[in-house]
């Protein structure tokens, strides 16, 4: 493989405009080019074998009718087209609503935890880099702590927390209220603050039509409440990870543009608005897209807590494409749930760039 | 430019090597080696794979095989799964499965769909000595294709302690004394029963009424029948009251545990809650007691159980049958039985068991009139989002929860047929 590729590299003439010139082995660039090549070869060659290849073979099962059994190369093994994505979003069954019941969940628990968790994260930033804040080292620390714990073990000490009887109802039961029933709650928050202000049915417009197998008004039943702990979660361990990104960031602005800030009179507030935030721009689109990514993929705490129960209220793309490849042994439909996600993840992302570069360059003029 | 090529070529050259290593592979869609390669014994090691309810029974499982061993000269290696759905799956999937392992109902249908799995049991002199609630769970297209390890019934657990201080007498016989004695054993802090708010805890009431889940064939679902519609009231009916709680609302993971704390008087559960009372509730005193009839006297229960998985195509066949022969004579299934508690799932060995065990004798006598759990290839999902709208029945509507569940499992059969 490396041998092949030495090859073409260096048959390969340089296509950009200018001298055509060619460049063979024993010219200097071109002994500097092979060596390259040949000290990136064991990098690239782990990245096919364990990246590239296995996309690709998963990209073939979407497309495919294989049961889990053998090679999926295997003579038995068909390519069935797009039934697999077919039947995940264009017949109306159960495949259908369960996706569109993870997609509900998992949207409703990007708008709040990507926000928040940089919010938090910048907040945190900001107050442990003050040069006058005591102890310093020990709150570093400290927020920091929950993104190294492992998640098993956060997962479980949440299960406590949030219990019928654990440490969160015992604190509402303090303040003269009624905790619910965290992780057995399948009511969407939105739903319970409409039913709060007398609607309790839906409208008929919002429960006639639907989008992925579900009525607009089930789309809008906002995060259950067992999805709600299951946010707290996230943003209680992402914060700190992101808190370490935005701090290095924060020592890097130069104190003498704060200097002249402050000799011209800018508050502490003007000073975060109009010098710090504008120059963690590129930290911020760092976390803003680390944090959609980790978001959109949340699997490891479903798995451990909910198992997307209650009523499929905490069901995410990556749990259901699991439980359906391992689970339900259709492994074609599993991939097709992961490729699904995949596209989603890979437009957000696009889109969350032109957003912030467009920012970037309306700012400059 | 000119890198970007190279990375295009280097990259077209690695994928066709890697894919051509894959489908080079032991895969099991082409090759025909199967039968004569079984035919022939040889004494190269098996693997049994199995998911372990703790260290007694992974210390049985791994006397067993030792002794099998010593008796065979065939070695194996006992492999106790964290996760062993999946790890079966990637087993089959690296055409490598383990020779022997644990499998469940709902699992033994994909693969048996597959046509993956070796219908031994013919083979064997004991594939007759099996109640039929627990053959007919390991049943594929009319052939008994894996031999039940053990066997599982639903019964009625009683506090007596409660039961005493409430001032009842027999244990309720029908669903009117059920009701009428879940109501005189709840309390403030206490409901009078819990039952798993899962098909697998629920599907007896539709049986007791009359009631079934699918055709005998398998073909047709009939969850959304009136008698079905009756038991699901029946049982909101006693959750509105109050006197019959699910685990969730009192706190509790599964009922057992509910009981175990004595939120509840009386638990419907499987005999797995025996050993889970004697490790975790051991001052709790308890009954065990055959489930009420139905209205019309239709006695019923459901039963669970895993078999003995062996796949057809594997590096030792004739081995791995001789291994599961050696597991299910009436001897080694008491030894299992006396070491982690389960019942033995051969009808000589149950015969034996209940004379060592006569309070727990109420399972076995249950079989006789047991249904199998729902097991249908491909309805994992159906029967999670069944499961979720029993959850929540108290507030629900019976006949449109079965209806739901009605179509969603049908369409997993008409998908599969």
């Amino acid at each position: 493989m490396t041998v092949l590729a030495r090859r073409d590299s260096r048959a390969d003439p340089p296509a950009a405009g200018g001298i055509r010139a060619r460049r063979p082995l024993f010219t200097a660039r071109g002994r500097e080019a092979a060596a390259g090549w040949l000290m990136s070869a064991p990098v690239i060659v782990l990245l096919l074998v364990f990246l590239v290849a296995p996309i690709a073979m998963a990209a073939w099962v979407s497309v495919s009718d294989w049961n889990g059994i053998g090679s999926p190369f295997a003579s038995g093994v068909h390519a069935v087209g797009g039934r697999n994505y077919a039947a995940l979003l264009t017949q109306p069954g159960l495949p259908q609503q369960q996706l569109g019941e993870s997609l509900r969940n998992n949207v409703y628990y990007v708008i709040i935890v990507v926000p928040v968790q940089t919010a938090l994260a910048l907040g945190l930033a900001v107050i442990v880099s003050r040069k006058r804040l005591a102890g310093r080292g020990f709150f570093r620390t400290a927020y920091y702590f929950p993104s190294i714990t492992s998640s098993v073990a956060v997962s479980i000490l949440f299960l406590y927390i949030f219990g019928t009887s654990g440490v969160v109802n015992a604190i509402v039961g303090d303040l003269g209220g009624h905790g619910p029933n965290w992780f057995d709650d399948p009511n969407g928050v939105l739903h319970i603050i409409l039913s709060g202000l007398g609607v309790t049915t839906a409208p008929g417009a919002l429960a006639n039509h639907g989008f992925i197998g579900l009525s607009w008004w089930d789309w809008l039943a906002g995060p259950s409440v067992a999805m709600f702990a299951l946010i707290a979660l996230a943003i209680w361990t992402t914060s700190g990870t992101f808190m370490l990104i935005f701090l290095p960031a924060i020592y890097a602005i130069p104190s003498d543009i704060t200097e002249a800030a402050l000799m011209d009179g800018a508050n502490a507030w003007q000073r975060f608005r109009k010098i710090t935030l504008p120059m963690l721009r590129p930290a911020l689109f760092l976390v803003l897209t680390l944090g959609l990514i980790g978001t959109w993929q949340v699997f490891d705490q479903i798995y451990l807590i909910s198992q997307g129960n209650p009523a499929g209220t905490t069901l995410t793309p990556a749990y259901l494409s699991y439980l359906t490849s391992f689970g339900n042994q259709q492994w074609g439909q599993g991939a097709a749930i992961a490729f699904i996600l995949f596209a989603i993840i890979v437009v957000l992302a696009i889109a969350q760039r032109l957003i912030i570069s467009e920012r970037r360059a309306g700012g400059a003029s | 430019m000119r890198s970007k090529i190279a990375i295009a070529a280097l990259a077209a050259a690695g994928l066709a090597a890697v894919s051509t290593a894959c489908s080079s592979g032991n895969g099991f869609g082409s090759s025909s080696a199967s039968s004569s390669a079984a035919a022939a014994p040889n004494k190269s090691a098996l693997t049994l794979m199995f998911g372990s309810s703790g260290t007694a029974e992974t210390a049985a499982v791994q006397q067993a095989a030792k002794a099998f061993t010593k008796q065979s000269g065939i070695p194996v290696q006992v492999v106790a799964a964290s996760n062993l759905s999946q790890q079966v799956a990637q087993g089959f999937s690296g055409g490598t499965p383990p020779n022997v392992f644990y499998l469940d109902p709902l699992t033994f249908q994909n693969y048996a769909k597959d046509g993956v799995l070796d219908a031994y049991p013919s083979t064997l002199p004991n594939s007759g000595d099996f109640a039929s609630a627990l053959s007919q769970a390991f049943t594929y297209k009319s052939t008994f294709t894996c031999e039940p390890k053990d066997a599982s019934t639903l019964a009625l657990y009683v506090n007596t302690t409660d039961w005493q201080q409430a001032g009842l007498g027999a244990p309720p016989s029908n669903w009117t004394q059920l009701e009428a004695d879940a109501k005189k054993l709840t309390t403030g802090g206490r409901a009078g029963l819990t039952i798993d708010q899962t098909h697998s805890g629920i599907d007896e009431f539709l049986y007791q009424n009359g009631g079934t889940v699918t055709n005998a064939a398998g073909t047709k679902v009939e969850l959304d029948s009136s008698q079905n519609v009756a038991a699901l009231t029946f049982l909101k009916g006693m959750l509105n009251q109050g006197i019959m709680k699910f685990p969730s609302q009192v706190g509790a993971g599964f009922s057992g545990q509910a009981f175990g704390e004595n939120k509840a008087a009386m638990d419907i559960i499987g005999n797995w809650e025996n050993g889970a009372l004697q490790a975790d509730y051991p001052n709790v005193k308890f009954k065990v007691y055959p489930l009420p009839a139905g209205p019309s006297g239709t006695h019923a229960t459901l039963s669970f159980t895993n078999c003995w998985g062996v796949p057809k195509q594997q590096s030792n066949l004739a081995g791995a049958i001789e291994f599961v022969k050696f597991l299910t004579t009436s001897q080694q299934e008491m030894t299992f039985s006396k070491a982690f508690g389960v019942i033995p799932s051969l009808n000589t060995a149950q015969a034996q068991y209940v004379k060592t065990y006569p309070q727990y004798a109420t399972f076995v006598q249950e079989l006789a009139y047991a249904h199998p759990d729902i097991a249908i290839a491909g309805s994992t999902q159906a029967l999670s989002a069944f499961d979720s709208a029993l959850q929540q029945l108290a507030s629900g509507n019976p006949a449109s929860i079965l209806k739901t569940a009605q179509q969603n499992l049908q369409a997993v059969i008409n998908q599969g047929a």
